[in-house]
């Protein structure tokens, strides 16, 4: 990210370092051995169902319906990531307050906590009896075994990415930029929404892009929390499981296919709107 | 911590005035909305983990540890990611070699390439190498005539998490790397070191902790990865049962005491992961990169 910035000086440097053959080849072979062939595999078996019958197991209505739950609950995971993200960093940035480096260390937590513990955690906390599940349940409050507690496990994987992809920009904001809106007769408010938080929506919307999309394949801290009741809480991810636990490798094959199409497609459209918002705004991200 | 320097002290706000900063009602409660959000998303899911390791007490806790399966399982993952990540260090700093030192047509789409694991579900990565071995596949009739066992086995075990870790290493050090430029190496080359000798003792001392940064986040999750693993295990138990494939085999058998004291390993592992990436960062900030300077 902080490389577009930097890339004007390794054109006018020729190079005298040795060792590119080597350093090249092991990283392609690398990648193409564990990377490139087991997907291209994913695509040929894909694609060898032939298209009356992908299209038949992706249209199924179960897959469906996981993928509808899926890329759903990732949406709102990621939405929510977005509003308390922002809040967090700006906080962590702009205010002093006890803790706060103890604080700053542990957004990371998700990133370094096993998914699997994430999951029989966040499980225990929110049932009906757990900590936070007994206060949840007189409103009538239902988390476990629903899509809701699907999207707090998202919640939860996904929030450094946004924090951590918008902090250093914040970081990097001109304070002449706010002075100036002041000397304007800038609200604090308007400040907010019409100066600052503007310069940041490139590096928003990568964090946006970085939460959705692990939020989408997210397995392990999910499957505790959703309960996997088909149609309603049962995510493509799990279905993927099940349909390879029943030796339906074509079935596997196919929702597996439709997700990265997805997720890539999406990915795609989201970097043409950053580096459309990146040309309007100016900022790095 | 660089914001910490550029964060305006109490003074400072002052003198700035009340145009440029927020009242302080709205400042504690933004910071109030941040802390409760942190307890409930973060911090009491990880205090309960401890909490329902310890429900039955230290002699439970003892005991759930002390299983002979709990123990192949963690002998398992220490094996998977000792083999893993020096797999991923060496091709970390070898893609880190080629692209940040070096200018070449492609290489944002390499880049691309070597980001994509990030965006595929740790399920699909499980699922492409059990279509690659499994007993459908075209290599499966040549594995089986040598005897070679990759699915269900260590092989794809190990596969798999170099897959889901594929880009931490090379993802740290290429914009360091990129940062430090290629002047120190032009240097030591013109002085009449070797190749070897260059990367040994300029480039590797320069990235030593941007390395360490890497490899701490690459094992942490390749100790914890349990999407692919699962897939690709086959769930045999005290085989092929990692550490974080035990906590979910305990806790679908309502041993939850059991569960969560595996889990409280893990759940240490990544507490002193967490610890020695900040004190990375405090240290050594400027040595690691500059987008991880925070």
């Amino acid at each position: 990210m902080a490389a577009q910035t930097r890339k004007s000086w390794q054109f006018r440097r020729p190079s005298v370092l040795p060792g590119f053959g080597l350093a090249l080849g092991v990283t392609l072979f690398w990648l193409t051995l564990i990377v490139l062939i087991p997907l291209a595999g994913l695509a040929i078996r894909s694609s060898g169902l032939g298209a009356a019958k992908f299209w038949a197991l992706a249209a199924d209505p179960r897959t469906l319906n996981a993928l509808r739950i899926s890329f759903g609950t990732a949406f709102l995971a990621a939405i929510l990531n977005v509003a308390f993200g922002i809040i967090l960093a700006w906080v962590l940035v702009r205010y002093r307050f006890p803790g706060k480096r103890i604080i700053d260390a542990m957004v990371d937590l998700p990133f370094a906590l096993p998914t699997a513990v994430a999951g029989i955690a966040l499980t225990t906390l929110y049932a009906p009896n757990g900590w936070i599940g007994q206060f949840l349940t007189p409103l009538g409050i239902k988390v476990a075994l629903t899509p809701l507690g699907i999207v707090i496990a998202l919640v939860f994987v996904g929030l450094p990415f946004v924090v951590r992809t918008v902090q250093p920009v914040m970081e990097e904001i001109d304070r002449e930029v706010e002075e100036a809106a002041a000397t304007l007769g800038a609200t604090r408010f308007q400040t907010i929404s019409r100066v600052l938080l503007p310069g940041l929506a490139p590096a928003v919307l990568t964090g946006f892009a970085l939460a959705f999309a692990r939020g989408v394949g997210e397995y392990g801290s999910v499957i505790f929390i959703a309960g996997n009741i088909p149609y309603v809480s049962e995510i493509a991810p799990l279905l993927i499981v099940i349909r390879l636990e029943e030796f339906n490798y074509p079935a596997a094959t196919a929702i597996a296919a439709v997700m990265l199409i997805l997720s890539f497609s999406l990915l795609f459209v989201i970097n043409l709107i950053q580096s459309w918002s990146r040309r309007r705004y100016g900022y790095g991200a | 911590m660089a914001h910490d320097t550029q964060a305006l002290a109490p003074g400072n706000y002052a003198r700035v005035g009340k145009a440029t900063t927020e009242r302080p009602l709205a400042r504690w409660t933004l910071i109030g909305i941040s802390l409760v959000f942190l307890l409930l998303i973060l911090l009491l899911p990880l205090a309960a983990v401890f909490f329902e390791a310890l429900r039955k007490g230290p002699e439970a806790f003892l005991e759930a540890l002390a299983d002979p399966e709990t123990f192949s399982a963690i002998r398992l993952t220490l094996i998977v990611a000792g083999i893993s990540v020096p797999l991923n260090l060496v091709f970390g700093i070898a893609a880190a070699w080629a692209i940040a030192k070096f200018e070449f047509k492609g290489k944002a789409f390499l880049t691309t390439l070597i980001d994509l694991p990030f965006s595929v579900s740790p399920v699909i990565s499980g699922l492409v190498f059990v279509l690659l071995f499994g007993s459908h596949s075209i290599l499966a009739p040549y594995l089986q005539s040598y005897g070679i066992k990759i699915l269900f086995a260590v092989p794809a075990l190990v596969l798999a998490t170099v897959f889901v870790t594929f880009p931490f290493i090379a993802r740290e050090l290429i914009p360091l790397m990129q940062e430090q430029g290629t002047s120190d190496e032009e240097a030591a080359l013109s002085l009449g070191a070797s190749g070897w000798q260059t990367f040994w003792y300029v480039t590797l001392p320069n990235i030593k902790w941007g390395l360490l940064y890497g490899v701490l986040l690459c094992n942490a999750r390749a100790m914890g990865e349990f999407g692919a693993v699962s897939v690709v295990s086959g769930h045999i138990r005290g085989v092929t049962n990692t550490m974080p494939l035990q906590v979910e085999i305990l806790y679908n058998e309502y041993n939850f005491v059991a569960a969560f004291a595996v889990a409280t390993l893990l759940a240490l592992l990544a507490l002193v992961t967490l610890v020695l990436k900040t004190l990375l960062e405090l240290r050594y900030s400027a040595e690691i990169s500059a987008s991880r300077r925070h």
